[in-house]
């Protein structure tokens, strides 16, 4: 029972990541139908740029805000401006094999212009243990939690509650009755961008502490984010979190007690499962049919 | 096909016979890499160019062929056999995962396939009794045909071409057959392709097995080429590469993979001089080709060759403007 709790809050602490990851990439799908290959590098680099910004002498908790900002700048506005904008009227498949070179080029350039070896990452909180009904929980895992229940609840509020967020919203459903309406939906899916490269920039401070610094983590964490986001339903903020969250205790547990050499098979198995079943996603609507 | 186009087929296809008599045997290893992957590329182009699927799959076909090939030719089964039993496991598995995905939107097959390349890296990775785990399959036999030993690089590349040439041919035949025709239908429009009768999805089903089946059998070429074979090899990347040398040769273009791979395989040898840094060049060279011309370098130089036929004619056409009311 200890053992389980334990597991439960660490699989909730990996899934609060995952969902992170897999709610910004469904906002660009959301937006402007970009399928991101290159969302799991996104949330490598923002660690570098931390990293970076250390060696210059800053120290952590001015780094971080320098790491954010410039995320939003790289990823957000020069990925929009640069790569996804003159390819939006090609279609989605050109989109996506130019985001698949994208995750080669940025995993590459961590590699040559850092360093190929995994880096040590600040954590947020001392890394101690405590100890509740019997089970020992680690500080690193509650404040990952607190973090991405924090970044989810401002998220929501700033899509349901504010004129931005409604006008955001009205621009995923439907871009030309937003037009009509005065909508800059340029603007809009601009902000999406910007919105996305906050995610990622969290997500790569929350999870850099646990698995290092390293080149090559997009791989695994894109494969995740892609994965939560269509169990969750692509179309969908709450399915992605669901999406997330599912992923990250099932990861823990399947790891625990089925089998560590297929930990990675079972959420592509219930992908797939999904896929077959409710294609749609488990909380998610049914896309209209474009022609 | 235009004259340029046979002109350019020929002197290719000169060029790929008397090549090996001016390289070293690791030149002739790389231009067999070349013919191998060519024939994935030809299978993936089927799917992707001809009926529009993105498939993430063909690298683990071509691990799944290889796997196969290496497996049973040390089990002391013939190789012929082997390599048939390649294309047909292949051809029998991407009918099984095309089916599901197919039912479902279009992008979902991407993802279904990018799962699947995954998991067979996982099992070929962890089930050691069969596959050597990551230890990988080691002193793969080159074939003998006839008394004739291919274990040399020379020979072994005149079969590999060999082999391309006909599945080539029979792909070349197969795009102008009616089936062909409704392939292209699939892409072009596939609701004035239904409506014309035409079962799509058991077509584009159809198009994603075939394309399997021949990265099943570049898999088969693959195994006894470099004579090692381990999980790594088969793992995203590869399928990742391939569908970059697709869009780089050109999809939908029949020849179009012969370019793709001809890049992907001497890019990095060319590039030696920059060490680390190709795959930085080559992603950003995919980067800019994307955002300027999607159609991939055949692309470029139909537009190019559209343009100076153009600017000949340029002249007539005024004219003839000129005499109208």
């Amino acid at each position: 029972m200890a053992s389980l709790i334990q597991l439960l809050v660490s699989g909730l602490a990996t899934g609060a990541i995952y969902a992170l990851i897999a709610v910004g990439f469904t906002l660009l799908w959301q937006t402007s139908q970009t399928i991101n290959f290159a969302q799991g590098e996104f949330v490598m680099l923002p660690a570098f740029f931390i990293l970076a910004a250390m060696n210059w002498g800053a120290p952590f908790w001015l780094a971080a805000p320098i790491g954010v900002a410039v995320s939003i700048l790289v990823l957000g506005v020069l990925f929009k401006l640069v790569i996804v904008d003159p390819m939006l009227k090609y279609g989605v498949l050109p989109l996506v094999i130019s985001t698949i070179a994208l995750s080669l080029f940025l995993k590459e350039s961590a590699k040559d212009f850092y360093s190929s070896q995994a880096q040590p990452f600040p954590a947020l909180v001392p890394a101690t243990d405590i100890h509740v009904f019997g089970a020992v929980v680690s500080t690193q895992s509650l404040a990952v939690l607190m973090v991405a229940i924090v970044t989810v609840g401002a998220l929501h509020l700033l899509l349901n509650k504010t004129r931005l967020g409604r006008s955001m919203q009205a621009t995923a459903q439907n871009p030309v009755l937003a037009r009509i309406l005065g909508i800059p939906v340029e603007r809009m899916v601009l902000y999406t961008f910007l919105i996305n490269a906050v995610l990622v920039a969290i997500a790569s401070i929350l999870v850099s502490p646990i698995y290092l610094a390293k080149f090559s983590n997009g791989e695994t964490l894109g494969l995740a984010a892609f994965t939560a986001a269509i169990i969750g339903g692509f179309n969908q903020v709450r399915g992605a979190i669901a999406g997330g969250v599912i992923l990250g205790v099932l990861d823990n547990l399947s790891a625990a007690y089925l089998s560590s050499q297929y930990r990675g098979a079972i959420p592509l198995i219930i992908l797939i499962a999904v896929i077959l079943w409710r294609p749609q996603g488990l909380f998610g609507r049914v896309e209209e049919r474009t022609v | 096909m235009t004259r340029f186009g046979i002109l350019a087929t020929t002197a290719a296809a000169i060029i790929a016979v008397v090549l090996p008599f001016f390289l070293k045997p690791f030149g002739i290893y790389l231009i067999s890499m070349w013919a191998v992957l060519t024939i994935a590329a030809i299978g993936l182009n089927l799917t992707l160019g001809y009926a529009g699927q993105v498939s993430m799959a063909q690298g683990a076909f071509v691990g799944i062929g290889a796997y196969t090939v290496a497996l049973l030719t040390q089990a002391g089964c013939p190789f012929a056999l082997a390599f048939a039993a390649a294309g047909v496991l292949c051809f029998a598995i991407g009918w099984m995962l095309g089916y599901p995905a197919l039912r479902v939107a279009h992008h979902y097959l991407a993802f279904v396939t990018l799962a699947f390349t995954t998991l067979v890296f996982l099992v070929l990775r962890n089930e050691e009794w069969l596959t050597g785990g990551t230890y990988g399959i080691n002193g793969i036999l080159r074939p003998a045909f006839f008394g004739l030993s291919t274990a040399k690089p020379q020979p072994f590349y005149y079969f590999c071409l060999g082999t391309l040439a006909v599945l080539a041919l029979a792909t070349w035949w197969m795009l102008r057959s009616p089936w062909g025709r409704a392939f292209k239908g699939l892409r072009e429009n596939p609701i004035r392709a239904q409506s014309l009768g035409i079962d799509t999805r058991r077509y584009t089903l159809m198009a994603f097995a075939i394309g399997a089946g021949l990265g099943g059998l570049s898999g088969a070429l693959y195994a006894p080429l470099v004579q090692f074979i381990e999980p790594g090899s088969f793992a995203l990347g590869l399928s990742f590469n391939l569908l970059l040398m697709v869009i780089v040769g050109g999809s939908g273009y029949f020849f179009g993979p012969f370019v793709g791979a001809l890049v992907a395989v001497l890019l990095p040898e060319w590039m030696r001089i920059a060490e680390g840094y190709y795959l930085i060049v080559y992603a950003v060279a995919v980067m800019v080709m994307m955002a300027f011309c999607p159609s991939g370098i055949l692309g470029l130089v139909e537009r190019i060759r559209n343009a100076a036929s153009r600017s000949d004619r340029a002249a007539p056409a005024l004219r003839a403007e000129g005499a109208g009311p």
